[in-house]
């Protein structure tokens, strides 16, 4: 039979499913074959932080969203037009986010009175009325898949697992995806299981061909691939790009990169895929706790490697007194928080921007470093490239604040040029620099820098002490001179104040709005996609993002003063919108939101336009 | 960075630098105590770095927190007066990442088994390439005189007035239960031993874990004269020599013997025992229970107290299986690291727009 094919400009999909249903890989490879066609895309994931929660049950749900569109998109989406439930406790947790309408393929085969009591569910969602008014397409995804893969000389569990292959087939065919690259990822991770390949793809091709045939799915869409800048693209999750930044700041630099780290969601496959390019001179240390990964990474920085510790909150916590260490010691230093929800453990697989206030102040002393946030997966790229930069031009430690949405989000990454990457270069000290020539003061300053010069062990005529304890100027003996302490205490605070970074740059493409938004990290997808909504609206709003957090754009306050409102969304309790107020006496309106996810765009739009219309 | 300068470690030809003590001497006063045991140990350390025949600039002393702790401010070498307890996980970075360099830690009782106990231990069970000098005085004296973890159980001290109720770590045994492939104990006072223990040390690969008696005149004064007093010296202290029977004593009246049936060794009168029971003491034992059981012979009065070297064994150290693991996988690369870097990035499922 012919089908219909209609025309999208944008579609988002969750796939759910119980956490060993393997719905992270479908929506990956769905988002690997979105890719190859040219769409934009933005993807979020979201799992429990248990590895097999207890089967069937709503906290064992695993979903994976996936937002394609023919023009350049923000955020994964607020809102499912099509929901994969691969079990009843898929369709409940989920169903709440969808609006009427949507599509909801369920696999009905684990519909069982069982399965469904799990969940709380007497009757079946499927017959009592709860699903009226969406277009609901039961399928029965386990049976066919192993109906389809009798022939195969494999297990039944095997091909019963092969059923999200069944439902990448199907999905891949409604929104007619290429799939050569899914043969290709199927080829190579069962390579040594060829009787898996085959099964797997068969499963694929049988979902597919499902779709093809059955008069259930009555219509196939298509979405035009997006106009994009020309170049090479991956599709790339924030901690991906992060890692690679990490290691291009070390082939821009020519320095070793050393990383001591130890396991912590979400931070650790950052030391997953450091530990894989050792031939870039990355030595990756999985280390016995937090402290020992950032003492680690200093001790690496002062024999003149670029140290780096990655982290999540409660690893910051842990390493702050070795950070004020690193600020004492004038030494580069790279501490990446990869924020989750907090306090305490929290929720660790899911997102928050909580820990500005201990990047900005949580030390003992005065302890200033400088801090930047990333605001989207591929931004995390060049992110760490600029944290390397400021932390070997300055010789200071800088916190790299990137969160669960951005490093676990994907997005198309347009690849850069390896030589239009920025030269990190530095100078170690080789020679005495004192006037007369004749010895060297490890705290005599550049003057431009302020930077102390950075003399590694192994330079003859150079050997000096240095420590935590407080340093006279220029010798760095110990001193406890009042004055001294005093200059110290503010010239510490001057060098990270004078670090010079971009003027923030204000999105307002009228040039009429009176109301700014002003975000951070993470946040900048759905701010931007409100901000449009709005402004397709006709309601003028501008729009402004902090990549620097300390220090702050040398132009920021007059921005700010120039727009009679300024609203501060941030998934904290208004940590940045306290630091705006405190410093530039603007009262800034807080928006705030706890709930371990990224703002929705719509909520955001609605919220901004009550402002926008009282300004 | 600079290539591996001739040290007489990093291999190369080692080139004669003719050192002094006086090279070694820092320009900042001293400021331990007038008297106190730190004064000797640094003095032994300066007159002994010479015969290592390494450059100053090829030398690092990393340390923690507490008295013993100024330590590196003394030397003229490179060095990092770092913070309480992370001495040796500042030195494992600085130690993996610069292989050329010879990375001393100076720590404490409380510094090294206190606050910093979780990264001594994983130091030594990597193995890594650091030479681990313990300062035990068996008190906090920069903070002015508590307890420690090696102070004996019923200390009367500041903060535990009717005395302590922790019992005391044995440094020695907790090192040697982490694995540690180098163990040894020496005194301040005995400058020709404290410099055998170090020479031993420095020769070691890998970490190299030395206790080193030091005594607190200010708070914790006498804490070992037994083993430096002439008259109870001898027949308190078991100077351990590699290939030698244990037989102690002023008249080596006393001995070590593995009883039969027993777990780990004991001390009896030399008269008692035949000579062939005499354990023949061998540091190269590769079971760790051998130089436990000599860590365990000494009681609270501190009789029958070991030192030398308890054990001294190979294992390849955490430097270099990680910097091998660098050298192979550079060594498969055939491009410049920006066309290695490019081609890194566009791995994987890539889409090229026109
Ligand atoms: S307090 Fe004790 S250990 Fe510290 S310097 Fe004085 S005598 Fe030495």
């Amino acid at each position: 039979m012919t089908k219909q094919v209609r025309q999208l400009d944008r579609v988002v999909i969750r796939f759910a499913g119980d956490s060993g249903d393997g719905m992270q890989l479908t929506g990956d490879r769905f988002t690997s074959e979105t890719a190859q066609l040219g769409n934009d895309i933005s993807t979020l994931p979201n799992f429990p932080a248990e590895i097999r929660a207890p089967a069937g049950t709503l906290p064992g749900v695993s979903s994976f969203q996936v937002h394609f569109a023919d023009y350049d998109i923000l955020t994964p989406g607020d809102a499912p037009n099509v929901l994969v439930a691969m079990n009843p406790a898929a369709l409940k947790a989920n169903l709440g986010d969808l609006p009427r309408g949507a599509d909801i393929i369920v696999n009905t085969d684990e519909f069982t009175k069982r399965s469904l009591a799990k969940v709380g569910y007497t009757v079946s969602p499927l017959d009592d009325g709860t699903l009226d008014g969406y277009a609901l397409h039961p399928v029965a995804l386990t049976s066919m898949t192993v109906g389809a893969l009798a022939e195969h000389d494999i297990s039944k569990k095997d091909a019963e697992r092969a059923k999200n292959m069944f439902a990448l087939g199907l999905l891949s065919w409604m929104y007619s995806r290429p799939y050569e690259s899914t043969i290709r990822f199927l080829e190579r991770k069962f390579a040594a299981r060829p009787e898996l390949v085959a099964a797997n793809i068969a499963a694929f091709r049988a979902g597919w061909n499902f779709g093809e045939t059955t008069e259930n799915f009555s219509v196939r869409y298509e979405v035009k691939p997006a106009k994009m800048r020309p170049g090479t693209y991956r599709n790339i999750t924030g901690n991906q790009a992060l890692s690679l930044g990490l290691v291009a700041a070390g082939v821009r630099s020519k320095l070793p990169v050393f990383l001591g780290a130890y396991p912590i969601t979400p931070a650790s496959d950052i030391l997953h895929e450091l530990s894989k390019h050792k031939r870039f001179g990355v030595t990756t240390m999985q280390a016995e706790d937090e402290i020992a990964a950032i003492g680690a990474a200093l001790g690496a920085s002062y024999g003149g490697a670029l140290g780096v510790t990655t982290t999540s909150g409660p690893g910051v916590a842990l390493k702050g007194e070795t950070i004020s260490l690193a600020v004492a010691l004038e030494l580069p230093l790279v501490i990446v928080d990869v924020q989750r929800a907090g306090p305490s453990t929290g929720m660790p697989t899911k997102t928050e921007q909580a820990d500005l206030n201990m990047a900005l102040f949580g030390r003992h002393g005065e302890a200033p470093v400088a801090v930047i946030a990333p605001r989207s997966p591929s931004d995390c790229f060049h992110a760490a490239i600029e944290a390397a930069r400021i932390a070997l031009t300055y010789r200071t430690p800088v916190i790299l604040l990137s969160d669960n949405y951005v490093a676990n989000g994907s997005e198309p990454w347009l690849l850069p040029e390896v030589d239009s990457l920025p030269d990190l270069q530095v100078e170690f000290a080789t020679a005495p620099n004192s006037e007369d020539g004749k010895s060297f003061l490890p705290y005599l300053r550049d003057p431009e820098t302020l930077a102390r010069p950075w003399a590694i062990p192994g330079t003859p005529g150079l050997e000096h002490r240095i420590g935590g304890l407080e340093k006279a100027d220029k010798t760095g003996d110990i001193s406890y001179d009042p004055a001294n302490h005093d200059f110290m205490v503010r010239t510490r605070q001057a060098r990270i104040d004078a670090i010079p970074v971009p003027d923030v740059e204000v999105e307002d493409p009228d040039g009429d709005a009176r109301v700014l938004v002003l975000g951070w990290g993470s946040t900048y997808g759905p701010i931007g996609a409100a901000c449009r909504g709005l402004r397709q609206r006709g309601l003028p709003v501008a729009q402004a993002h902090l990549r620097h957090l300390s220090p702050m754009p040398a132009n920021l306050g007059e921005v700010l003063r120039s727009y009679d409102r300024v609203v501060i969304p941030e998934m904290n309790l208004g940590q940045l919108a306290h630091v705006i107020r405190a410093r530039y006496l603007v009262d800034a309106i807080p928006y705030n939101q706890v709930r371990g996810l990224p703002f929705t765009a719509a909520e955001l739009e609605t919220m901004l336009e009550e402002v926008v219309k009282n300004a | 960075m600079p290539e591996s300068v001739p040290n007489g470690r990093a291999g190369g030809t080692p080139v004669a630098l003719k050192l002094t003590a006086k090279d070694f001497k820092s320009d900042q006063e001293v400021r331990w105590c007038p008297g106190c045991g730190d004064y000797a140990i640094l003095a032994a350390v300066q007159s002994f770095m010479p015969e290592l025949n390494i450059a100053r600039e090829n030398t690092v002393f990393v340390s923690g927190i507490g008295c013993s702790s100024r330590f590196p401010y003394y030397m003229n070498t490179y060095g990092m007066h770092s913070i309480h307890g992370r001495a040796p996980a500042i030195a494992t970075g600085l130690s993996v990442s610069r292989p050329d360099l010879s990375v001393w830690v100076v720590t404490g009782d409380g510094d090294a088994l206190s606050i910093g106990g979780n990264h001594l231990i994983h130091a030594l069970r990597r193995n890594v390439n650091l030479k681990i000098l313990l300062f035990n005085n068996r008190i906090y004296g920069l903070t002015k005189g508590q307890y420690s973890p090696t102070s004996e159980i019923g200390k009367v001290t500041k903060s535990t007035p009717v005395g302590s109720a922790d019992s005391p770590f044995n440094p020695l045994s907790l090192a040697l239960g982490a694995e540690a492939t180098f163990v040894a104990r020496t005194i301040d006072s005995d400058r020709k031993h404290l410099q055998s223990v170090l020479r031993a040390a420095a020769e070691h690969e890998g970490s190299a874990f030395v206790e080193i008696y030091q005594n607190c005149n200010i708070f914790n004064d006498g804490a070992f004269d037994q083993l430096k007093d002439p008259e109870t010296r001898d027949d308190f202290l078991i100077r351990l020599e590699h290939g030698q029977p244990i037989t102690f004593g002023a008249d080596g009246q006393f001995c070590v013997v593995h009883p039969p049936g027993g777990f780990g060794l004991e001390v009896r009168p030399t008269s008692s025992v035949r000579p062939e029971e005499i354990v023949v003491h061998d540091a190269t034992v590769q079971e760790p229970a051998y130089a436990f059981a000599l860590s365990r012979l000494p009681g609270f009065d501190l009789r029958n107290t070991p030192i030398g070297v308890f054990r001294d064994v190979s294992r390849p150290s955490y430097d270099s299986l990680v910097q091998s693991q660098v050298e192979v996988a550079k060594a498969k690369t055939t491009g410049t690291p920006e066309e290695e870097f490019a081609s890194l990035l566009s791995s994987g499922d890539t889409w090229t727009i026109l």
